[in-house]
Parts: C-alpha cells; structure tokens; sequence
C-alpha cells in the first residue's frame, strides 16, 4: 500500500495524468533553459574573474567596450523573447485547467480542520481517500467549512485552494492505477500537516467492486431530495405549490435571466449560492422570498441538495 | 586631523547615544537591533531545521512547530531583511556619499528607530506570550477567527515597525533630492543611492497598504467586522489581494538594497566603472514600478480570475528583465578588470551567483502551469530563501566588510573574513538546494510532520544550516575583536572612489570638513592617485 508511485523517478514524465506529463515537459523545457543561461554566465563570470584579475599583469585591458547600448538592447530584447515564450507555455496549460470535460464525473469534497470529507454521487462517502476509476475525468466541487485548505496532489500535478463561502474546482484524467499522496497545501492551523490522504486510482471493475461494497443511505442526490423535504425547500419550489418561486426542473446547466439584467450560467456554485445567499441573484420576474441557508446548514447538506436539484435534469448531463 | 575627535568618540555617554540625532549613531543603533532580531529569528531556524531532521516531529508539538516557522518569518522580514540594509548600511553611507553633513530629517531618523524597536518588542512580547500561530502572511479567515494566538499582539509590532520604513524611506527620497554636494548631479550618483531611492519609494507606497490590510485584520479579529468573513459577505480573497499588494513589492525592498551594494562592490574591487550604469540605474527604477503589478502571482491556485492570472503571470516575466540586466551588467564590468578579491568581493560574487539561481527559479513560479504543481511546496521556500538569504544577506555583509573600516575606523581581519564567506557560500546551498528538489518531489511547506520520501533531502538541508549557523556566527567574533585589536583604516583603504572614502576613518561628527564639489563620474578609476571631488 505504501508503493507511493510519485515516488519513482520524480525528474522524469511519466504520466499520471494528461496534464501532469505536459507539466513535467514544461518543467524539463525551464531546467534546460536555466542550465543554458547559468553555464553562459557562470563561464564569463570565472572567465572574467580569472583572466582579469589583479595579479594577471599580461591581460590585455586595453580596448575596453565603451558604448554599452547596443549589447544592452540584444540582451535585454533576448531575454525578454525567451521570457515571453515560456510565459505562453505555462499559460495555455493553466488554461487547461479550467477547461474541463464535458462527460468529467463530479465528486464532492468538503474541506474541514483537519480532514478531507468526500462524497461520490451515488452516495458513498469517505474520509481523507478518493478512489476514482482510471480513465475516467474526475471533476471535484471542493468547499470549506472553516478556513482555506488547498487540494493538492502531487502526482498529477495538480492543487487549487478550497475556500469558506464558495465552491471551486479542480479536475483530472487518471492514466495509471496506484497509490497517491494527497496533501493540504494550504497553512490551516495546529494539524495541518496531518491533513493528508490518499488517492486510489482503480481499474474499472475494481472501482464498480468498491463502489458497491461502501454502506450508502441512498444516492446523494436521494438523499438531497429528503432534506429538500425537511428543510422546507418543496413548499415553495415543489410542484403545486402557492408560492411563486422558480421551478428547479431542467435548471441545471440552463441559462437564469437574473432581475439585475445579467444572465448566469446555472452550474454547482450558482445552486450553491442561491442556496445560502439567495437574495445576491434573484431570478428575473421573482420576488426576493427566499431566506438565507448560509449558517442554518452544513456544507454536506449543501452538497446533497445541490446533488438533488442537478438530478432534477438540466443541459449539463443526465440526472443521476 | 590624527587626534580630532570622530562621530564615535565627540560623546560617550549613554544619553548622547539615545538622544543622538547623527545618522551614523543611529545606524549604530539599527546595527545592534537587527542583530539581535538577527539571532533570534535564527534560533527559530535553528530549531526548525532541527525538527525536521526526522519525519515524525518529536522534538516539539505542531503548535510549538507553527509557532516557530511565524515566528522565524514576522522577526526575519519585518525586523532584519527589511531594514538591514537601508537602516544601517544606508543610514550610515547616504549623508557622506552625496556629501551631506546628516540626512535631511535627523530626528525623524532617531524616531524611527524607535518606532522600529517598539514594534520589535512588541512582537518579541507576543512570542514571549506564547506566540502566533497564522505563518508570517497572516491569511483570513483562519487569523480572524480560528487562530487561537496573540495575533493582534504580533500585528501591532509590524504595524509599528511599517511607520518606521515609511519614516526612512521618506527622509531617503527628501536626502536624495535635496542634500547632493554641488555638482552631484542624478547621473553621477553612485548605484547604491539609486538602489536606495528606488527602495523608499516602494517603502512609502507600499508600506501604508500593509498597516491598513493589518488593522483591518485586528478590527475583524477583536470586533467581528467581518470584512474577510464569508458568512458576513466578506471575503477572504481580498485579504490576499491587500497583503501581497504590500508583501510583493516588499521582496524588492528586500533586494534592491542588496542590489546596489553589489553594484558598489562590483565596481570597486574590478576597478572599473559599472558597465551600462544607466541601465542598471533605471533597472531599479524599472522593478520598483513594475513590482506593483505582479502581487497576483501568489495566487494562481487561490480561485483568482485566470485572466488575471494570466496578466500576473505575464508582469512577473516582465519584471525579471531588469533583474537580468543588472547580472549581464555586473558581469560585464568585470571584463577587462583588474579584479582583487578581498572578502566584500567574494560576497558580491557569491550574491550574483546565488541571486541568479534564485530569479531564474522565480520564472518557474512565474510560469503559470508549474506554479500550480509547486506553490506552497518547499520549491517556494527555497526560492525565496536564494534572494532574501543568498541575495539580500550576503550583500548585507559584504556591504558591512566594505564600509566596515569606514564605519569603525578598523580593518577586519581579511583572511577570517574571506573564509567566512567561503563558508557561508557552501553553508547557503547546502540547506537551500536539497529544498528545491523536496519541491520538485511535491513535498508542501509548513508541515511539522512529513512522509518518510522526503526525510533525505531534510537532513542534507538541517546539515548544511548547521554549517550556515556557524558560518553566520562567525563575522561577529572576528568583526567584534576588531572593534578593539583591528589595524587602523586609512581614509580610503580600497583606493576606491566615492565622496564617503574623502573624509577620515571614521568620519568626524559632521562627515566633512568643507562640502566637497563633485566633477567627475562615479567610479573613475582612470587617473590614478587623484580624489574623484575636491574640496571646494
């Protein structure tokens, strides 16, 4: 268990996931340029510093370079292209980042001193692990319930804050089946260095076999439907009801006209906001009824709502 | 002029000294507070590196762990790094090297070290107290509502000691404009004062931000306000983007200074002029004013627009350029030189070595998708340890054995100096390199206890910061037993240039006899023999 692949040969790509070997391309692509400036440099430094100095009476100082402009204009002009290069590099990687796929599986992760909490759309739950299939895109709705963690896995090169009061993302393509570090990389207090984990990337039926043995209390997104019951949400967005509020049906991944002129995008942290602080985005042609969760619910039961009303269907992918 | 009384023997009593309005007792003053501040952020080094020699953390408890590495960070930035270099070195230098008698507030200049000693026990009071536990940024909300640390105790004292930076920067950019001997003009400066003045115009821009993001931390703390609380429609986020908007700029506050003292060194000991003095002088300026604009590259995984992150990105390449010029042009003037190395020399070297492997990793955390894997990894840790530690501390002693004889009117010891900073070249990578391969291996910062993978590359670090420790150490025996037994300093023991090397070692109370009348470039080094100012 404790064969930490990231562990192999960790100058080298070796592909944990799509991004992590672009990332370690990148990685070799600014060692090589470093060494190629430091073996310039550092060769005229010792160049200089022997041939000239003080002791060496044979050296000929005569000559010396006087207009300095344009050997400061190539080099600066140099180094400024070779920055911009790089710049580009890094950039559209990061920009991968936030561009996830389209059939990525959603997983929850709720963030606390000190642990990790995650739940799986079909309702198991874990603390401190992930198991995930191979090859499958993994998207994580990651929150905080106190104060920032960051989710990092080194493996696959990936990390991303988790803040109190919003919802971030992070997601990944599994290539290699093992055994992951996962780290908060984020200062959170006394156990901060303890708040680590593990990431289990399984083969398929493996996973499907994991799945099935975990104890679960109905889907998230049943047990969403439950306390969208208790709470009260169903008097006024349930069918039937007197009070006029916006029908959640087919919402997710649609576009909301809100009462300020803007449209949104209905994705998890929209829901997410709707649900704590309902009265920041009133959906057009509706009044500001609705009072606040933010405080009155955990962020497990954020996540098992928010699970619920996606299940409600939408553009953004079949209900689960 | 052999029995005149000088600045360190007009008056010695102890009244004279705290009372003193003389730049040069006040930069006295400055040397014997960092120090100290010196010493004790190191024992809180010594301790952590200590701890880290084995995995599983039994030295002390993981609050005692995250007590020391805040701890080691608020004294080292906020009470070293910050003013070693303008408070002493440049509170010592700047008056003689434009020919000035004092700065152009000198009981501002007293003030402000007091200021800086207030904010200074205060915050020792605090660690005194049982310390803070928030790591030296402070972040919301867990240092507004979930530390359970005398956290408003440790921002009071950076709070005070910030008045004392917006003091010296403001009394620096007055000194600099106002004060130059005839004939002194912008060009014919030497780089230091460039380097300095670039330094204070970020000190008294920056510096205000800094107590604001602070007090606002101490109102939500002790008054719920709420500004960086979600749950009261505050935002965390912005405390980053207020702490950085300082805490950037404050890296170049720490360098800069560093910068400049190499450019003196550099010069001096090749005997030549600076190659491309312009460039280097409009260099600092250069990264001063873009440093403003990079503060978002410390936030690339922290839910920030990555539109922004792109624009950050793009600036942190930017401000690079100029960094690069300055080690191209160091370099350069060393072609055709008639180089000697005393020991400044040898720090100088050691700092333009040092500071390029520091800013070219600074291009890895520049670079957007790398610094997604390593942020928060001991990739950063190592990177900001080559400038601040490689660069800015070995310009400080290099700068403090160049002026030394100037300052004390004694020589140092040269060959103990020159083996010290030998040592503390090995010392430095030995503890700092293995932490950029601890990042590259994705071992994260600030973790009391870590997977056994990394325990290697710990110990090779703790090894080398016992030699750094006592490499450290070293300079204040010698330096100190030269203080009583050191030969006595010519005026100008480096046959160098600059106005402060016309006047006795060490200079009499008022720096100059006459105002000296400059008309010559800096670093002239073409005609032997003749003083680059005469007296008027």
């Amino acid at each position: 268990m404790d064969n930490w692949a990231s562990h192999a040969n960790p100058l080298l790509p070796h592909g944990e996931t799509t991004h992590a070997s672009s990332v370690d391309l990148l990685f070799l692509g600014l060692v090589a340029s470093s060494i190629l400036v430091l073996v310039l440099l550092f060769f005229l430094l010792f160049r200089f510093a022997i041939h000239y100095r003080a002791g060496n009476t044979n050296a000929d100082r005569d000559h010396r370079i006087r207009k300095s402009w344009r050997l400061e204009t190539a080099w600066t002009v140099a180094t400024l292209v070779a920055f911009l290069a790089l710049f580009v590099w890094g950039a559209r990687l990061y920009l991968n980042l936030y561009d996830v796929p389209g059939d990525a599986q959603p997983i929850y992760v709720v963030a606390k001193q000190w642990m990790w909490k995650v739940q799986h759309p079909g309702g198991q739950r874990e603390i401190n692990e992930l198991h995930i299939p191979i090859n499958q895109s993994v998207r994580l709705i990651m929150s905080s319930q106190d104060v920032i963690h960051s989710f990092f896995i080194p493996a696959f090169r990936v990390k991303h804050d988790v803040l109190p009061g919003t919802s971030e993302e992070i997601w990944f393509d599994p290539r290699k089946a093992g055994v992951f570090h996962l780290f908060c990389a984020e200062y959170c207090g006394t156990d901060h260095s303890r708040m680590t984990g593990r990431i289990v990337v399984m083969q398929q039926p493996e996973f499907e076999t994991w799945l099935a043995r975990q104890d679960v209390n109905g889907t998230l997104a049943s047990q969403g439907a439950s306390l969208f019951r208790q709470l009260g949400c169903s008097g006024c967005h349930g069918n039937g009801s007197k009070v006029r509020a916006p029908a959640l049906e087919g919402l997710y991944g649609s576009r909301v006209s809100l009462s300020d002129g803007t449209m949104e995008i209905a994705d998890e942290r929209f829901i997410r906001d709707s649900i704590l602080k309902p009265r920041a985005k009133i959906a057009a042609g509706y009044q500001a009824l609705m009072p606040a969760y933010e405080g009155k619910i955990s962020e497990d039961e954020v996540v098992k709502i928010i699970a619920y009303v996606k299940s409600l269907g939408g553009e953004m992918g079949v209900p689960q | 002029m052999k029995n005149a009384p000088n600045y360190l023997t007009e008056d010695n009593s102890l009244r004279s000294w705290l009372f003193t309005t003389d730049h040069k007792r006040v930069a006295i003053l400055y040397f014997v507070g960092i120090t100290l501040f010196f010493f004790v952020g190191g024992a809180a080094a010594t301790l952590i590196r200590l701890e880290l020699i084995e995995p599983q953390g039994h030295l002390v408890t993981s609050d005692t762990y995250n007590r020391l590495f805040t701890m080691h960070g608020i004294i080292m930035v906020w009470f070293f790094l910050i003013p070693s270099i303008p408070s002493t070195l440049g509170n010592f230098v700047v008056p003689l090297m434009i020919g000035a008698r004092d700065l152009a507030f000198p009981r501002l200049n007293l003030t402000s070290w007091y200021l800086f000693m207030v904010g200074g026990a205060t915050t020792l009071y605090a660690i005194f107290r049982g310390g803070i536990d928030t790591g030296w940024t402070f972040y919301t909300p867990f240092s507004t509502m979930y530390s359970n640390s005398h956290v408003v105790l440790a921002i009071t004292g950076v709070f005070i000691a910030g008045f004392s930076s917006i003091l010296t920067g403001l009394n620096f950019i007055v000194t600099i404009h106002r004060l130059r001997a005839p004939g002194l003009t912008w060009y014919r400066l030497p780089l230091f004062l460039w380097s300095l003045y670039a330094t204070s115009v970020i000190l008294v821009l920056a510096t205000p931000v800094l107590a604001m993001t602070l007090l606002l931390v101490g109102l939500d703390r002790v008054f719920g306000i709420g500004i960086f609380d979600p749950a009261r429609g505050g935002d965390p986020l912005l405390f980053q983007h207020l702490f950085w908007f300082y805490s950037h700029p404050a890296v170049y506050i720490m360098i800069l200074p560093g910068m400049g003292v190499v450019s003196e060194l550099v010069a001096c000991y090749s005997r030549k002029e600076v190659f491309g003095y312009k460039f280097v002088a409009w260099s600092a300026v250069a990264i001063a004013g873009i440093g403003f604009f990079v503060w978002g590259h410390h936030m690339f995984v922290s839910g920030q627009s990555p539109f922004a992150a792109l624009v950050f990105s793009f600036m942190s390449f930017v401000v690079a350029v100029p960094s690069a010029i300055k080690v191209f042009n160091w370099t350069a003037t060393m072609h055709k030189g008639r180089i000697r190395y005393d020991a400044p020399m040898l720090y100088a070297l050691a700092f333009i070595g040092l500071f390029t492997i520091g800013g070219l990793t600074g291009l890895f955390l520049a670079c957007l998708a790398y610094d997604v894997y390593v942020t928060d990894t001991y990739f950063v840790v190592a990177h900001f340890h080559y400038i601040m530690v490689g660069g800015m501390v070995t310009a400080y002693f290099g700068g403090l054995h160049y002026w030394w004889p100037k300052i004390t009117g004694r020589l140092y010891p040269e060959y103990w100096a020159r083996a010290a900073a030998i040592l503390i070249f090995f010392g430095f990578n030995m503890t700092f390199f293995p932490q950029f391969i601890l990042g590259v291996l994705g071992m994260p910062r600030r973790y009391h206890i870590y997977p056994p993978e990394f325990q290697i590359w710990h110990v090779m670090s703790s090894t080398g910061a016992s030699i750094l420790a006592v490499a450290y150490a070293l300079p204040l025996f010698y330096l100190g037993w030269s203080l009583f037994f050191g030969q006595r300093a010519s005026a100008n023991p480096w046959h160098t240039t600059g106005l402060e090397w016309q006047t006795p070692s060490p200079p009499p109370k008022h720096n100059f006899e006459t105002t000296p009348v400059v008309k010559r470039k800096p670093y002239d080094f073409t005609i032997k023999g003749k003083p680059r100012a005469q007296n008027a």
